[in-house]
């Protein structure tokens, strides 16, 4: 009976060597197909955007491939010309400011909902009313939404023709509200099911012995809850600062409402392919900090919430 | 007494911040669209460079979504099975499109393919234009819709686990066969989950697509784009209602598709980078 290359079998005795070779060749030919299979992914990724990325530092460097050769001197020109016109781009006083408007409206963004996700959690997990099924659907429209149709919709609301007579075109103010729209669904969606998922045991014995319900709160449910929360803040200013259509017709053309990613589609709308590229560069490390740190944090927390 | 007055404010103020900051918008969108009546909107709504870009977005999406499904479904299948060399350095590449800001992949991809880009001289030579054409946008859609599939696809399957998978094996059943009667059928609303959150996305990208496109009315318009365009251009408040509305319906579908979805599997969510 030993026709068929049946693992189970071989796993009884010791395998003799044909059949251990040929579990080898089946072994082999199966990670084949996932070798090839990761490589046509690992290909696809680098076609649509991984050596595009790659492309955009190179330019902000001034890189280019088609440069006349790779000697000496052409290192020595990018290591220090290229370096330095990178930095004259990024340090532009409107460089500057574009990015810094878009940090702090970013930070404060994700703060202010990174606050309203938890309550808004809490509410969904905790309370009930009628009607809450549809509260629920509601928190993940702002991320079904295409961002222009908010973009419309805001600038029509809260622009210069405002119904409410709230005028906030060209204000920091209406790009706060467009980024706490488009970022909503983040808060909440990463601290939900961590909320859901707490027993409310320790609650329990915390009121017991006294504690108010504030207390129990924040003693009690707030450090469990903190990785989330400060995962949700991550996603939140990460979306929050790469944001370009919800925010592109509320701000108007001002510098003063110019945005990271606004001040980079301006330039591009210049043809100034390499002022672009150096700003992206800047804008692309702050987010794949967020990413990387974000990921860590969440990696850690979780070691230590599930040993 | 005390706790109830508590409920109750945190209650008003949690439904009342929902109201002002999403649903005065989406109500006020409904309403402004319709505001003249059924016939403008429908005469808007079927302007010729408006059907064109519905066209355009409906032939952009038949691309990439399946394109994305596959390879979404590829890597959460490798990526489930076994650990190897560079496997979170690839789940964390899944993740930088929507990461990074979408005007950056945009100018990426022009860097990268225009003219001007690295691969620019050769590409023209051999008669291919990937930016300003249908191309670019597939691309650059493409890239902004990645991750969602394996987002969704990937916890199901680990959930599932691979007794079943390798029981079939172990009965004679090929790596095709076990694919597509015991892998598939296991994951299948997560599958359709991930494939309704990269339609909507497709459907909705305006960044990338806006930095590739080059604009052109009627030809490399996308719905996003037009309505942006027919505002820009011509301040026409109707018309880029009229298509708004067309893109949140689409996106509203999609959302009760989801939340549907979420109330059969629990392990769903709109888990996002």
């Amino acid at each position: 009976m030993d026709s068929p290359a049946n693992p189970s079998s071989s796993l009884l005795g010791a395998p003799p060597t044909r059949k251990g070779w040929r579990r080898f060749a089946v072994r082999l030919r199966s990670s084949s197909g996932a070798i090839g299979g990761g490589s046509l992914i690992v290909g696809y990724l680098s076609i649509i955007f991984l050596i595009p990325i790659a492309a955009v530092v190179a330019h902000g460097f001034s890189f280019s491939i088609h440069t006349e050769g790779w000697g000496a001197a052409f290192w020595h020109w990018h290591l220090t010309a290229g370096f330095s016109t990178f930095w004259t781009d990024v340090t532009q006083p409107a460089a500057i400011s574009a990015i810094r408007l878009s940090l702090w409206l970013s930070l404060s963004v994700a703060a202010i909902n990174a606050v309203m996700g938890v309550a808004i959690a809490w509410v969904l997990v905790r309370d009930s009313f009628h009607g809450k099924w549809f509260v629920e659907a509601f928190i993940d429209l702002p991320f079904a939404l295409p961002t222009i149709v908010v973009g419309v919709v805001l600038l029509f609301l809260f622009g210069t023709q405002s119904p409410l007579h709230i005028d906030l075109f060209e204000t920091w103010m209406g790009l706060m509200v467009a980024l706490l729209f488009v970022t909503l669904p983040f808060s909440v969606r990463a601290v939900q099911p961590v909320l859901a998922s707490l027993d409310g045991e320790a609650e329990a014995a915390a009121k017991s012995l006294g504690a108010g319900g504030f207390r129990t709160f924040v003693s009690v449910v707030l450090p469990s809850l903190w990785p989330a929360v400060l995962g949700g803040f991550g996603l939140a200013f990460a979306r929050a600062i790469g944001e370009f259509g919800s925010i592109s017709l509320i701000a108007g053309g001002i510098g003063r409402t110019t945005t990271a990613s606004s001040y980079i589609y301006n330039l591009t709308q210049g043809f100034l392919w390499t002022n672009a590229a150096a700003v992206s560069t800047a804008l692309l490390v702050l987010s794949l900090i967020i990413l990387i740190a974000s990921n860590v944090f969440a990696r850690r927390f979780q070691h230590r919430l599930a040993p | 007494m005390k706790h109830t007055s508590r409920k109750w404010s945190l209650r008003v103020i949690v439904i009342g911040y929902l109201a002002l900051l999403v649903g005065l918008p989406v109500g006020y969108l409904f309403i402004k669209a319709f505001s003249h009546g059924l016939g403008a909107f429908w005469s808007e709504v079927t302007k010729p460079n408006a059907v064109a870009a519905l066209k355009l977005s409906a032939e952009v999406a038949l691309i990439a979504v399946p394109v994305n499904s596959v390879i979404g479904i590829g890597a959460a299948l490798l990526l489930a099975k076994k650990k190897f060399f560079g496997s979170r350095a690839l789940t964390l590449a899944f993740d930088i499109p929507v990461a990074v800001s979408p005007i950056i992949i945009g100018v990426a991809l022009i860097l990268a393919y225009s003219r001007i880009g690295w691969f620019g001289p050769w590409l023209s030579k051999n008669g291919i234009t990937i930016l300003f054409s249908p191309v670019g946008i597939v691309m650059a859609t493409m890239a902004v819709s990645l991750p969602y599939v394996l987002r969704s696809v990937l916890p199901v399957l680990i959930e599932v686990g691979k007794d079943q998978e390798q029981a079939a094996r172990t009965l004679g059943a090929g790596a095709f066969r076990t694919f597509w009667q015991i892998t598939l059928p296991a994951i299948r609303w997560g599958v359709l989950y991930g494939v309704t959150l990269t339609i909507a996305r497709t459907l909705g990208e305006f960044g990338a697509v806006l930095v590739v496109s080059g604009d052109i009315t009627g030809k490399t318009q996308t719905l996003p784009i037009y309505i942006f365009a027919v505002w820009d251009q011509s301040y026409d408040t109707i018309g880029a209602f009229a298509g708004a509305l067309v893109l949140a319906s689409i996106s509203i579908v999609a959302l009760i598709i989801l939340s549907s979805l979420r109330a059969r599997e629990r392990k769903l969510h709109v888990d996002l980078a």
